[in-house]
């Protein structure tokens, strides 16, 4: 059949002539070859000492933002949940008492707020959906785990922890 | 025979074992972070610092694995397989003269287990023994593909014997001795070294040692993609261990037997224009014979990762039709250079 590329070639075979057949000169070619990858660069990453750094836009485990005041952003409006492509996301809407203004911003706060791990597929499509502003996807990696239920991560890991802006640092405790 | 040659010789011969086992130990370390810096990686890192504690790593992890004889397998020979396949390759080394001689005191000694005078024949015998624990324990373990690796390992070391043994001959028309140690001391300096003489014949020794040693490209007998795991597919825990430990000797044992035969030995370049006294002289010695042994070890590492599986019938084509022929031209041309040099 006419190649349509012009870029066929046909194969020719013939006899190893007699510097192929003693296989010297190719040896050596290979030889050179790998010499040269014994001096070369290495690419590897030593993981655990070394970490590359993440792009910009690196979509990681999810943590739900407080306000200036340390207050939960969240207002269990379920957008979140209702934009979630692999239905991750689920959550038990409560309503704020008095005296609990200084924990949560809006009348209405998520007592229960889960994300399955292994359901997740890192999309950011909650982050977009939020009004709130409330939930981002830039924390490090999820790691691994035994079980499955270890997974369904609760407000205990993805709540960011409070921060002290008096003293500009994290609480201790 | 005193006692304090009985107690020199036994240091020596253990500190000789020691040595070895110390360096095929390593060996197995250097193999596989040659072959991570060939492939653009680190290789093992992460025992100890640059992984230097990994062969006690693995040795350790060898013993503690189950040991498995297999049910229809002959029990002795199964055990004496990895037994025969050590031990041949510990006594080679006896006769390798690792220097000239240390005088302390009034004592002279040796740097070398015993100097028999028909050292090279020795060598070349241990080395034949040594297809006996391929064979051995390729056949005791009852296993097809085992058995094929035997098979394959006999025909392949007697086939490359003949040519290893030729290639021999022309070295030894050129030394007129068989005394490993007389032919290492007629290397003096640079310019005497036997590769400037024989340098076909040293060529034809190299590849036959390859495939004496079953390395990389000649490994037929335990080649993973053909046969599971070649004559070893039975073996577990540290009779395993010691079939790799005995590949890893013979590397050794034919890098030592190399050096010495075609690159002088524990000869170096000047080294009695220097003015060092003897013991200087023979310290040194010994490590430049030692930097010629590691030197040829990276070579056979250097190898491993270049070049692919010669095929069986490649294997007995390359040996059979091409090796015997150019080690009997090598020996003609010998002779013929020898008359022609003896009547000028």
């Amino acid at each position: 059949m006419q190649s349509l590329s012009n870029r066929k070639k046909v194969l020719e075979q013939r006899p190893m002539n007699f510097w192929e057949r003693i296989y010297l000169p190719a040896i050596f070619k290979g030889l050179t070859i790998t010499i040269k990858h014994f001096f070369k660069r290495i690419p590897t990453v030593r993981y655990p000492e070394v970490q590359r750094p993440y792009s910009k836009n690196f979509r990681g485990q999810h943590s739900l933002k407080r306000d200036e005041q340390g207050r939960e952003r969240c207002t269990a409006c379920g957008l979140c949940a209702l934009s979630c492509p692999a239905e991750a996301i689920s959550m038990i809407s409560a309503e704020r008492q008095k005296g609990e203004e200084n924990l949560y911003r809006e009348e209405k706060y998520a007592a229960v707020y889960e994300i399955n791990m292994l359901r997740c597929i890192f999309c950011g499509l909650c982050e977009e959906a939020c009004p709130k502003e409330a939930i981002y996807l830039d924390g490090p990696h999820v790691t691994a785990d035994y079980l499955r239920k270890d997974f369904i991560y609760g407000k205990d890991k993805l709540v960011e922890p409070r921060f002290d802006y008096k003293n500009q640092q994290e609480p201790t405790a | 025979m005193e006692v304090a040659f009985i107690v020199e010789k036994v240091l020596l011969v253990s500190l000789i074992f020691v040595i070895t086992l110390v360096i095929a130990m390593y060996s197995t370390l250097a193999e596989r972070k040659v072959a991570g810096f060939m492939q653009d990686r680190f290789g093992p890192d992460r025992a100890g610092p640059f992984g230097i504690l990994q062969p006690l790593c693995d040795g350790g992890k060898f013993f503690f694995k189950e040991e498995i004889i297999p049910a229809d397998a002959h029990r002795t020979l199964f055990i004496m397989g990895p037994t025969i396949a050590i031990i041949t390759a510990c006594i080679g080394s006896a006769v390798i003269p690792w220097g000239q001689q240390l005088t302390i005191g009034d004592r002279v000694i040796e740097l070398q287990v015993t100097d028999i005078n028909v050292g090279v024949l020795y060598m070349f015998g241990v080395v034949a023994l040594s297809v006996y624990g391929i064979m051995l324990g390729g056949w005791a373990s009852n296993n097809k593909f085992s058995l094929m690796g035997a098979v394959r390992a006999a025909s392949q070391s007697i086939s490359y014997e003949i040519a290893m043994g030729l290639s021999l001959i022309a070295l030894l028309m050129v030394t007129q001795s068989l005394s490993l140690k007389e032919i290492v001391a007629q290397q003096e300096g640079f310019a005497n070294w036997n590769i400037w003489v024989q340098p076909l014949g040293f060529l034809i020794f190299l590849v036959c040692a390859f495939a004496e040693c079953s390395r990389v490209p000649f490994d037929l007998p335990e080649c993973e993609t053909e046969l599971v795991g070649g004559y070893n597919v039975e073996y577990s825990s540290m009779k395993l261990g010691l079939y790799m430990f005995a590949e890893y000797i013979h590397m050794f044992v034919s890098s030592a037997l190399m050096s010495a035969l075609y690159f002088g030995g524990y000869n170096f370049p000047f080294m009695y224009e220097l003015g060092l006294s003897q013991n200087w002289i023979t310290i040194i010695g010994v490590l430049v014979f030692f930097a010629k042994i590691f030197a040829f070890i990276f070579f056979f590492m250097w190898i491993r990762w270049t070049l692919p599986r010669f095929r069986y019938d490649q294997l007995m084509n390359l040996g059979w039709k091409m090796l015997i022929p150019l080690a009997i031209a090598n020996i003609v041309l010998t002779g013929i250079i020898t008359i022609i040099y003896d009547k000028l």
